[in-house]
């Protein structure tokens, strides 16, 4: 009721008290009198009366939907049909029969009425009882940021009660100040309300502002306008850390079973890339089997596919350690030569089994979608990876520290015929590192599969990259592999503005080839005896 | 000098190698179709290639079997020599191109570039080119190994670096702004000094200079193996850490037998380049690299002329396998690459070597040495 109140004073500044007091009916009936001067009043009484019907009679006039009856002289609304219109009563919205088109005159309307039409209809969105609809009518007005609607936006301002539309508002009015011949103070708090909000549409604002014809105004806008640069710079730093992040986590993920079966038993694991692509898969295939059979458990796909992909991809991951690299200890070369052909051979079964080209995965409604902070936008499925690289990270440090088997994993790293001789079965130690690495690359696959195309040369994109993580994090230690994939991630995105998604790269690549060459055994080496051989 | 350091088995297999050169350029121009003695100039172009990939194989073993290096990224020395050669052939296309143009290469055009980038500047020289074919492959060697070894980044460490390498070039000759045709590489090529690349003679010239060239980089490594030098870098694969201790340059010795091991690897490239008409950045990718690895597993590692064998035998396979069941061959190769490093340690030749004598041992009742075979690798590591 506030808001109609004021609505009825802001509009009732223009008119003159002969209108004032009408109810929307006569002033309806008195729209064919006079001129367009006259009508332009009425008009602006209608919009006064706070009547949410108004909205629907002014949009009507506007079209030329308005007109009067030749034989009652009475004013009606008119939509094609019947003999030529159906006619209804304007502010009731009563059908009253059809009329002939010749039985019916325009209430006529000129552009200069149309628009006084669209600013008195403006001021009335920004006054709606929805406060979305105002909240839009709010960012409209910003971006045409008009100064005649200076005196709307202040009245809306006044009434408004919620925050967020008060704040949009406030917005909108700074950006149609800075527009108008207001005073010199007036703009400066206009800009610095541009500049609190810091955006690409505040700047394009502040830049048209600085060849203001006042150079004070222009001054003050020049200022602005760093000020909002650097804002910007601030959050596209930001925005370029959580992009590496996210990558690090991607990595991260792939290239830590990597490090520990790489730190437990010295062999590099060429088909680690196709065991992460065969968690891939089976996440795949068990959103297949729910699409077909359950699809209410599709938002679980996911959940269910972790505990599969890391089995088959463990379950592999045992079967090439006791089937080729047991017989290949202490020939380092040649287990990667060996694990090669594995990768080969997984990943043409894989061709053959599921076809050449990417498979759909879908992202199940709690992974998509955004949401922001500040000029942030964090994409759910970047974060959930985030989080969940995080988790398998704690997960894994907790087993090397906590459970017998990780410290028989950290006693076979640091010393294997010691190990040994203290009666460690070191093979078995080394069939469940390796399956353990293998099964954290299968989790890999699944949460890769949210981000990346499933396809069988999935694992070749990683390969080298977790190689890197593991390279320049150090082997044998899953912090290294932490540090390392965050870095990586990280300078290769801030990397990518300057010199591109590939030059990066390559920069990466050579950064991480020199940087061996000062700690050739990583960030987090091993020290002591346990480096020789 | 070059009499001790070739054995019958060498003297064999160089006698075999120019016989070759002569003969199947011989029997492919002069013999007549007719005859079953000719060969096709199909299998004079697919043979010619086999060669520059057994000299290839050569400079792998040379680093892998004599030295203990395994080396992931010699495909990009090989690339790199093909590039080198490229760029001359591009230049010698002049103005034949689709575009016309007499200075710039057909891609370059198509991308609105409007003069020459520095570094394609006297590659229409072919002495200039040949100089590079040896010199770029051979200074990032330097410059690679320089670093690497003097930090002592060894093993498979060295490996994964050598990889990234490779990776790291690949991806950079896929970007268009490099210069080097980008995605497409350089192609269309139509003579070599003045020569008809398409052309029988041609083509038969070009194998002949692929085998003479693969005996001489045979030639050269046998003299490297069998000098004092061979014998250093031997005791480096066997004990690096001792050989140091014994007062021997390590870094020196691995920097050198690298470089020459690139320069090999690149002189192949430049030989391969013409035979096939194509080079592009795919030559980079991983994957090439470590098969090149293969090839002198299967042979055997620290022949020489198992490297030979071993990249003869694979490629035909593939040749084979892929115009037949094309989606066998990965499922070969993987099988191959395990088979050989879990049952075939010694490759081949090893193997076959290692079987005659031990029939040989058998007749003659004698409890001898191996004989030639024992500067077949330990494989100790």
């Amino acid at each position: 009721m506030l808001r109609t109140l004021a609505l009825s004073l802001l509009l009732a500044i223009g008119l003159g008290g002969a209108a004032a007091a009408q109810s929307l009916e006569e002033l309806v009936a008195a729209l064919p009198d006079g001129g367009y001067d006259d009508r332009a009043k009425i008009v602006r009484a209608i919009a006064a009366t706070g009547d949410p019907r108004a909205i629907g009679i002014l949009e009507a006039l506007s079209e030329g939907d308005i007109q009067q009856l030749k034989s009652d002289n009475s004013v009606v609304r008119v939509q094609k049909g019947g003999a030529g219109y159906l006619i209804f009563d304007p502010v009731t919205g009563e059908s009253r029969g059809d009329v002939k088109r010749r039985d019916a005159d325009k209430v006529k309307v000129n552009n200069g009425l149309r628009r006084e039409i669209a600013a008195v209809l403006g001021a009335m969105t920004l006054m709606s009882d929805d406060p979305n609809k105002r909240l839009e009518a709010a960012v409209t007005a910003f971006s045409t940021a008009d100064p005649e609607q200076i005196g709307a936006l202040d009245a809306a301002i006044e009434a408004e009660t919620v925050d967020k539309v008060k704040k949009a508002l406030r917005d909108a009015r700074a950006a149609s100040i800075m527009k108008s011949g207001a005073s010199l103070e007036e703009k400066q708090e206009a800009l610095d309300r541009l500049v609190g909000r810091g955006d690409r549409d505040a700047l394009s604002i502040i830049t048209a502002a600085t060849q203001d014809k006042d150079p004070a105004v222009a001054k003050a806008a020049a200022e602005a306008q760093e000020k909002v640069e650097r804002i910007r710079a601030m959050w596209s730093n930001a925005q370029n850390v959580w992009y590496g992040l996210s990558l690090g986590s991607v990595l991260m993920l792939a290239a830590i079973g990597l490090a520990i079966s790489f730190g437990v038993m010295g062999v590099i694991n060429m088909a680690h890339g196709e065991l992460v692509m065969l968690g891939a898969y089976a996440t795949y295939m068990v959103q297949e089997v729910i699409r077909n059979s359950a699809p209410h458990l599709f938002d679980y796909s996911l959940l269910i596919a972790l505990p599969i992909a890391f089995c088959l991809s463990g379950g592999v991951g045992v079967a090439i350690e006791r089937g080729v690299c047991r017989w290949l200890y202490g020939r380092p070369l040649e287990t990667l030569l060996a694990t090669w052909g594995v990768s080969l051979i997984l990943q043409q079964t894989v061709r053959s089994i599921f076809g050449p080209t990417n498979k759909e995965v879908g992202n199940p409604s709690w992974m998509s979608g955004a949401f922001d902070i500040g000029q942030l936008s964090v994409t759910y499925n970047r974060l959930w990876i985030f989080v969940f690289a995080l988790v398998v990270f704690g997960l894994l440090l907790l087993i090397l520290k906590k459970t017998p088997i990780g410290l028989q994993m950290r006693a076979v790293t640091q010393n294997r015929r010691m190990a040994d001789a203290m009666g460690v079965k070191t093979g078995w130690v080394d069939a469940m590192t390796f399956g353990l690495g293998a099964g954290i690359a299968g989790l890999a696959g699944v949460a890769l599969s949210q981000i990346d195309n499933v396809s069988p040369n999935l694992g070749q994109g990683y390969i080298v990259d977790s190689f890197m993580v593991v390279v320049f994090g150090g082997v044998g230690n899953l912090w290294g592999a932490l540090a390392g994939a965050f870095t990586l991630g990280v300078v290769n995105k801030f990397l990518e503005p300057y010199a591109g998604a590939v030059l990066a790269k390559v920069l990466v690549l050579v950064f991480i080839i020199l940087f061996i060459q000062r700690r050739p055994r990583g960030l987090f080496a091993l020290r002591g005896r346990a480096v020789e051989n | 000098m070059i009499l001790r350091a070739l054995d019958l088995k060498s003297q064999i297999f160089l006698a075999i190698t120019l016989i070759v050169a002569a003969l199947v350029p011989v029997l492919n121009l002069y013999v007549p179709e007719s005859s079953a003695f000719h060969v096709s100039s199909f299998a004079v172009a697919l043979f010619g290639k086999y060669l520059t990939y057994a000299l290839l194989a050569i400079s792998v073993d040379l680093i892998w079997g004599f030295c203990g290096i395994l080396s992931l990224g010699h495909g990009a020395f090989f690339a790199l020599g093909g590039y080198a050669m490229g760029m001359h052939l591009m230049r010698e296309i002049g103005d034949r191109g689709v575009y016309a143009n007499p200075l710039l290469p057909d891609f370059m055009v198509f991308l609105n570039w409007k003069e020459l980038p520095w570094f394609w500047h006297g590659f229409d020289m072919f002495w200039f080119a040949c100089l590079m074919v040896v010199l770029v492959p051979g200074a990032l060697a330097f410059v690679f190994g320089w670093f690497a070894f003097r930090s002592r980044v060894t093993g498979v460490y060295f490996s994964i670096i050598t990889q990234a390498m490779t990776y790291a070039l690949l991806l950079a000759f896929f970007r268009n702004d490099m210069g080097f045709g980008g995605n497409n590489g350089l192609t269309d090529f139509k003579d070599v000094l003045g020569y008809d690349l398409q052309s029988d003679t041609t083509r038969a010239g070009l194998f002949a200079l692929s085998a003479l060239a693969l005996a001489g980089g045979f030639l050269i490594c046998r003299l490297v193996v069998t000098s004092r030098l061979g014998k250093v870098l031997v005791s480096i694969r066997d004990a690096e850490s001792r050989t140091r201790f014994l007062g021997y340059r390590v870094e020196g010795y691995k920097l050198f037998v690298f470089t020459l091991s690139a320069m090999l690897a690149g002189v192949a490239g430049a030989l391969y380049v013409p035979q096939v008409g194509i080079i592009n950045p795919g030559e980079f990718s991983p994957a090439n690299s470590i098969e090149i690895v293969i090839w002198v597993a299967v042979g055997g590692r620290g022949l020489l002329v198992g490297a030979v064998v071993g990249a003869i035998i694979v490629n035909a396979a593939k040749t084979l396998l892929t115009g037949w069941v094309p989606e066998i061959w990965l499922f070969a190769l993987g099988a191959i690459f395990i088979f050989v490093t879990l049952f075939l340690p010694k490759g081949v030749l090893g193997g076959l070597s290692a079987f005659v004598d031990l029939i040989g041992a058998k007749t003659k009742s004698k409890s001898e040495a191996k004989g030639p075979s024992s500067t077949a690798p330990q494989l100790a590591e």
